[in-house]
């Protein structure tokens, strides 16, 4: 990877309230390279968004560092940590468009912050109209707006003072499935085009699958892992990682003492894979105790014998599985085995 | 009760002295109550700039000038007329008073209105590198125009209704001639007229308001 463009080093942040102090972050630290789309995901509650205000320092950390390009946030002035923010864009849920100007007027906003010429700021901003496909909507009003043309004009909003990282806060979690797809693409795309590094906030694993590069696990105020996406999702190292990328999949499931069926291969199902279905279908995991498959001239025979989940409910709904799709069965004792 | 020339010319009068003291008054109440408004918004603790121990000073000293009643704040106030204009009666020397009762007032309405900003948008604003000004001039005040203007009529209607009781302290206007005629002389007649006039200036107020409310108003599609 290339050089980080964001350290952040042993990062803490407290709250306090009226019910004693509260530890949102516990010594974080991360690299964020330039270029990269950098995914944060967490439960809700696991301090994410904490850390993604720490990045421009909407938060300020009570403990640690955040460095951009080589520099301590800590150590700025009012005034040079205003212009670093004008380098990070930032994008939320909410969108946050101010509501009484017009599409264009609103992606001119961070322009005229910084006392670009009119004339200058509304031609950069027509020009990202177009970037994100809005350009026919330049006079158009936020509440005229769909949620994904919303957010679109904030991504433009956000690009106004080419940023070189942007900050997404769980920016599409507001937008339905399809809408979300295409903000992501268009962050991609970005990310691609225009070689902005970008950093992910979100709870839902489809949205890192989708566009990250590398992904850090928050859970309870702290990292729990971090690495490539493909490296995390084949083999999740940390309970929260195995919960939120196998999902129910990996919760315990008892076997102790439950039903046990062996499964006769006669032949006809042998081009069908008959337990992944099984297990796809009830969603119910099994056990598998024993197997021998013999190729009989080129027809599979044999059995399998399988172990059902100790629930009542659960097991039912794998032998009425069997028994609608018609691979016979008998239950087994164990002393048949 | 007859309606000469001599009366109406009375009338006339008054509603000269009335609009007079209400637009001075409703002027200077902004000048000194938006910027207190804004103060008490931005320095609360979940401010843009917070300065706690300010806001609840400031608080305290609004509340305190808010509870004394009109008329008694009025003659508490006169002696300064006095000296700031040289009169304690007349139309002119009701705008101090006024001024003073009016501004804590405006104040609060100023920072209800305030309030009402969603915090996202403001914290959008400081991720762009806002200063604390930019964020009211381009932030605060644009975007609760509507109900600034809303807050805007409420105000004038209330300094219009305590301009009628500087009637009692010789303030002129339309209040002063509904006391003068209707509570000292018992002419009825007179005392109806110079209230209906009021209703139709409160009217007209409110309505002015909300009509320019309504139509600066971007959130409505």
């Amino acid at each position: 990877m290339e050089q980080p463009i964001i350290q952040i080093e042993h990062l803490g942040k407290e709250f306090q309230t009226t019910e004693g102090t509260v530890r949102a972050l516990n010594d974080i630290n991360l690299e964020i390279c330039q270029g990269e789309i950098f995914g944060i995901i967490g439960l809700s509650g696991a301090g994410k968004s904490t850390l993604v205000r720490c990045v421009n320092y909407l938060e300020v950390p009570t403990e640690g560092d955040v460095i951009f390009e080589g520099r301590p946030l800590r150590n700025m002035s009012p005034a040079e940590l205003r212009k670093a923010r004008q380098s990070m864009g930032m994008i939320f849920q909410q969108f946050n468009l101010l509501a009484q100007r017009n599409v264009l007027r609103n992606v001119c906003f961070p322009l005229e912050l910084v006392g670009t010429p009119k004339a200058e700021a509304k031609a950069r901003a027509m020009e990202l109209l177009k970037t994100v496909g809005l350009e026919d909507r330049a006079g158009a009003y936020p509440a005229q707006l769909s949620g994904g043309q919303k957010q679109r004009v904030a991504i433009a909003r956000a690009l106004a003072t080419n940023p070189k990282v942007i900050l997404c806060d769980e920016a599409t979690s507001a937008l339905d499935p399809n809408t979300t797809k295409s903000i992501l693409g268009l962050l991609k795309e970005i990310n691609q085009t225009m070689g902005v590094t970008i950093i992910v906030i979100t709870h839902e694993m489809a949205v890192i699958e989708a566009i990250c590069d590398r992904v850090a696990i928050i859970d309870q105020s702290r990292i729990a892992e971090f690495g490539k996406v493909s490296e995390i999702f084949s083999e999740p190292k940390s309970k929260i990682g195995r919960q939120l990328i196998l999902g129910d999949a990996a919760r315990q499931v008892k076997f102790g003492g439950s039903r046990q069926i062996r499964i006769i291969f006669d032949g006809r199902e042998s081009g069908e894979p008959v337990i992944s279905n099984l297990v796809l279908a009830c969603k119910v995991p099994v056990n598998i105790m024993y197997a021998q498959t013999r190729d009989v001239g080129g027809t599979a025979m044999g059995q399998m014998i399988i172990q059902l989940p100790e629930d009542e409910t659960e097991a039912n709904r794998a032998l009425r599985y069997l028994e609608t799709v018609k691979i016979p069965y008998e239950e087994v004792s164990e002393h048949d085995i | 009760m007859t309606f000469d020339i001599s009366t109406l010319k009375m009338l006339g009068t008054g509603i000269w002295e009335t609009f007079y003291m209400v637009l001075l008054s409703s002027l200077f109440a902004y000048i000194i109550g938006l910027p207190l408004g804004i103060i008490l918004v931005t320095t609360d603790s979940d401010g843009i700039h917070p300065v706690p121990w300010l806001q609840k000073i400031l608080g305290t000293v609004i509340n305190l000038l808010r509870s004394v009643p009109f008329l008694i704040l009025l003659f508490i106030v006169l002696p300064l007329s006095k000296m700031v204009i040289g009169t304690r009666i007349g139309s002119p020397a009701m705008v101090i008073p006024l001024t003073i009762a009016a501004g804590p007032y405006v104040a609060r309405v100023v920072e209800s209105s305030l309030r009402e900003i969603d915090a996202g948008v403001i914290e959008a604003a400081k991720s762009m590198g806002a200063s604390d000004w930019q964020i009211i001039w381009k932030v605060l005040l644009p975007e609760c125009r509507p109900s600034l203007l809303v807050g805007g009529a409420l105000a004038v209607t209330t300094i219009l209704s305590y301009s009628a009781m500087a009637g009692f302290v010789g303030g002129g206007g339309v209040g002063a001639i509904a006391i003068n005629y209707g509570y000292y002389r018992y002419e009825a007649g007179l005392m109806w007229v110079s209230v209906v006039l009021l209703v139709v200036m409160v009217q007209i107020i409110q309505e002015v308001g909300m009509r320019f409310s309504r139509k600066g108003d971007k959130r409505i599609r």
